[in-house]
């Protein structure tokens, strides 16, 4: 890891780099940082914003999905004019325009599980803030038998969740299957477009995703690990729960039944991407 | 000494009695709850699924119903 830093660079992490927790060395570490953002929305849009602002070296970028008008009451990577655009490269044009130092990967691609096994190895740290269950348990699964840290945020009407998910750590580190084992049936959660969203609901949830994130890279403070974050934006309460290492999980436990992503090929194609 | 053999606990805030012996399966279903939609925390703490049914509801538990969700 290298400590040089260009004088802009110096200039523009200067109040990071002020910070005793972060210093020349947590921007260093920033910097050669590689983090995949799965899904250019409501979530994505300010998480992957925060990630570039503060200088993640490398983001990539996943969504398949095109911009619609309907998105940007939320979305606030994208803008009007590009309508009908991939949003993955949209959020890229955005990110390049705020810090042209930071490396954008887009991949204008459906997160299936083939685009699991290709794109996930290639990262540190993986972060979901896709709109449907089937891609956020692929991404559960990848992560963990891939052994990448998974920060999984979630929104709906009012409401938001958060967690760090390190199972593949060991005990006492709980997966994503410890908290929910299964998607629910179709039809019996709704999604944001059936239910609705506070657009500023989102953007609290990508800025705290993004904040776990910037924590683990940088190895400071108590993150969401072995926790879920629960926020009701209507009660303004914000409650931090104890999740546990569910000994009869499926994915992590000690009679573990799943041992790759197979129950994920040929799945139908989620409804969208957001 | 009352011999009623009920529970006080809290569910969401409010407060409810529920059977001594009560689990925290016996209490989803008191709720009429189906259980792929949601988790439980029971006094800040998630109770795993599989665990629920073994799971006996004790006097002043707190209990929350956190609703899954997976909108983005």
């Amino acid at each position: 890891m290298t400590l040089d830093f260009t004088e802009n660079e110096l200039r523009r992490y200067s109040r990071h780099i002020l910070l005793a927790e972060v210093g020349a060395i947590g921007q260093a570490k920033l910097r050669e940082a590689r983090v995949l953002v799965v899904g250019a929305g409501g979530l994505g849009s300010p998480l992957a914003l925060y990630l570039a602002a503060a200088g993640v070296g490398t983001l990539g970028l996943v969504d398949h999905d095109t911009l619609e008008l309907s998105n940007l009451q939320r979305q606030v990577a994208h803008v009007t004019a590009r309508i009908g655009r991939n949003k993955a490269e949209s959020a890229a044009e955005t990110l390049a325009a705020l810090n042209p130092e930071v490396r954008v990967e887009i991949h204008a691609r459906r997160m299936d599980a083939e685009a699991a096994r290709e794109l996930i190895p290639h990262y540190d740290i993986v972060c979901d803030g896709t709109d449907n269950f089937g891609t956020r348990f692929l991404l559960g699964d990848a992560c963990h038998l891939l052994g990448k840290p998974l920060v999984s945020a979630a929104v709906l009407r009012f409401e938001g969740q958060l967690s760090v998910f390190q199972g593949h750590r060991g005990a006492p580190h709980p997966c994503h299957r410890c908290l929910h084992p299964e998607p629910p049936p179709e039809g019996l959660v709704p999604t944001c477009s059936e239910a609705g969203v506070l657009g500023a609901v989102t953007g609290v949830m990508g800025t705290l995703q993004a904040t776990e994130v910037l924590k683990l890279i940088l190895g400071i403070g108590e993150t969401l690990t072995g926790r879920l974050l629960l926020w009701d934006a209507l009660d303004a309460r914000f409650r931090t729960v104890k999740l546990s290492r569910d000994p009869a999980c499926a994915l992590c436990g000690e009679a573990a039944t799943i041992r790759d992503l197979s129950a994920h090929e040929h799945a139908p194609a989620p409804a969208c991407v957001a | 000494m009352s011999t009623t053999a009920m529970l006080r606990i809290e569910v969401n805030g409010e407060p409810r009695e529920v059977p001594e012996g009560a689990s925290v399966a016996d209490l989803l279903a008191l709720l009429n709850l189906a259980a792929p939609k949601v988790a439980v925390e029971r006094n800040l703490e998630i109770v795993p699924r599989s665990a629920w049914a073994a799971t006996p509801l004790s006097e002043g538990d707190r209990l929350e119903v956190v609703h899954f969700i997976g909108g983005g």
